[in-house]
């Protein structure tokens, strides 16, 4: 099958995502299972990564800026900047495509080999809706927040590095932070992560819904899953820079 | 009533149902037997309505089943029954939850009258104190009550089964065709059986198709296939050596 194929299963495929639920009360239950799997289960993984790499971020700064004529503020401007604008929405977006997705197409790939997802069916129930509604949901309505504390941690992680190493003062990192502060740039930063988001939670329910064979071709599945949901992040992340910063 | 009629279906440049025509009645347990690759499953999944056919039309009680529109066609869903090979049950739900799905689904009943529900199609299966269990602690033959329950729990019209004993030591295999055919008596349900067990043929075989090549071969009650004489049927029947015995030994009688 070729890609233009591929493409047009995928917008299918979301044409039935995005119908009514049948039923309320089914639908909540399985978005809060959603948050609580891939979202709030998400949270350590994100907050370990973005405290230490805000962190290194900070520290390779300091190390590669020797001029005595640019002021130390400029670290924490720098390490603002890339924290807000690259590293926690398209960095965290990558992690969570290789954790989440992952989960997500073998969860849904497995229910596909054991004949579950034909069980549903069987029953009258739009099994597309059923199963990646709730994960679509889930990721774009709690994925803004990990971002947001990806977003904290990581500025955080970089003023405990300057101030352990000693190579920077709190003060310039903090005077470096509020140095042209721009709100459009988190405007920009969640319009990035509503997209990954999506991407997140589709791609890989694409590749687990749509699975043939058994367990190893749900493995395949998987791994193919993450390269494409990683590729996609990188090409959006491309044109929504381009389309929103230029 | 299931009505079939002149069913085809292929993929691509494969034609796997030819054109077979038959007839289940309600209160009766029908079999559909026949070597791998005949068309048995593809057959079955296009009356349970996986497989839409290329020419000919299934009815049900009267109602073509390509011809319905988006409701009917979730209300003859609900009308349906369907225990798979592998039980396919919801790995994440306990027993209780599986068993309750269709009712969470399709009906407004409150928990308690669910529950009820629940515990009324468990201890029908007699599949008692596991509700909280999940699938992976029971065992096979368990398993597959919990599908049958899942099954029954919505009072079905029809009732469908892939292979319901592969996998089942002999005795649970016998347990398993022996509650298919009560619950079949029970509540008046057609029930079609899609199966390689020729104990589960000679037991409950109200009613045997035997397919091959994607066509029907023969057809008839589990009596008639000790004393036919076609040919196919006999090879693959009567392939074991104890099946053998049993039969000469059955016309040997009738003599």
């Amino acid at each position: 099958m070729n890609y233009i194929e591929h493409t047009g299963k995928y917008f299918l495929m979301l044409i039935q995502v995005f119908k009514k639920p049948q039923r309320t009360r089914v639908f909540y239950e399985a978005l809060f299972k959603e948050i609580e799997e891939l979202g709030l289960k998400s949270l350590g993984i994100i907050m370990f990564i973005s405290f230490f790499i805000g962190g290194v971020i900070s520290l390779q700064t300091a190390l590669n800026l020797d001029s005595p004529f640019i002021p130390d503020s400029l670290i924490g401007f720098a390490a603002k900047r890339s924290i807000i604008l690259e590293f926690a929405p398209t960095f965290c977006s990558i992690i969570l495509a290789g954790k989440v997705g992952s989960y997500i197409t073998s969860s849904i790939g497995a229910m596909r080999v054991t004949e579950q997802i034909d069980a549903l069916e069987v029953m009258g129930i739009n099994s597309l809706n059923y199963l990646v509604l709730p994960k679509v949901l889930a990721t774009v309505l709690f994925y803004p927040f990990l971002i947001i504390l990806a977003m904290c941690l990581g500025i955080f992680g970089g003023w405990v590095a300057g101030v352990l190493s000693g190579l920077f003062s709190g003060e310039d990192y903090i005077a470096g932070l509020q140095t042209d502060f721009k709100p459009f740039l988190l405007v920009y930063a969640m319009i990035k992560t509503l997209v990954f988001a999506f991407l997140i939670a589709t791609v890989p329910s694409y590749h687990g819904y749509f699975v043939k064979g058994g367990s190893i071709a749900v493995g395949k599945a998987s791994t193919k899953a993450v390269v494409w949901t990683t590729i996609l992040i990188v090409i959006a992340n491309y044109f929504l820079t381009q389309m929103l910063l230029t | 009533m299931i009505i079939v009629k002149d069913l085809h279906k292929g993929f691509g440049d494969v034609k796997v149902l030819k054109g077979i025509s038959t007839t289940f009645h309600p209160g009766k347990t029908s079999l559909i037997i026949g070597q791998s690759g005949s068309g048995k499953t593809v057959f079955l999944k296009s009356l349970i309505g996986l497989h839409t056919p290329e020419e000919g039309t299934i009815s049900f009680d009267g109602r073509i089943n390509t011809q319905f529109t988006i409701q009917q066609k979730r209300q003859w869903r609900q009308e349906i029954g369907m225990v798979f090979q592998g039980s396919a049950l919801f790995d994440s739900q306990t027993v209780e939850e599986n068993v309750m799905f269709p009712l969470k689904m399709f009906t407004d009943n409150t928990t308690s009258e669910m529950l009820d529900r629940v515990n009324f199609a468990l201890n029908r299966v007699n599949l008692q104190n596991s509700n909280k269990k999940l699938p992976a602690e029971l065992s096979g033959g368990m398993q597959k009550r919990v599908a049958i329950a899942r099954a029954i729990v919505m009072n079905p019209k029809y009732l469908f089964c892939d292979e319901p004993n592969s996998g089942l030591d002999p005795q649970t295999a016998i347990v398993i065709d022996n509650l298919i055919q009560e619950i079949t008596d029970e509540y008046n349900i057609t029930t079609v059986i899609n199966t390689h067990d020729m104990n589960s043929v000679m037991e409950i075989g109200e009613k045997i198709i035997f397919l091959k090549n994607g066509l029907k071969a023969w057809e008839g009650s589990s009596n008639e296939i000790f004393k036919t004489d076609n040919e196919a049927v006999v090879d693959f029947v009567y392939s074991s050596n104890l099946f053998k015995k049993v039969r000469e030994a059955y016309l040997n009688e009738k003599k």
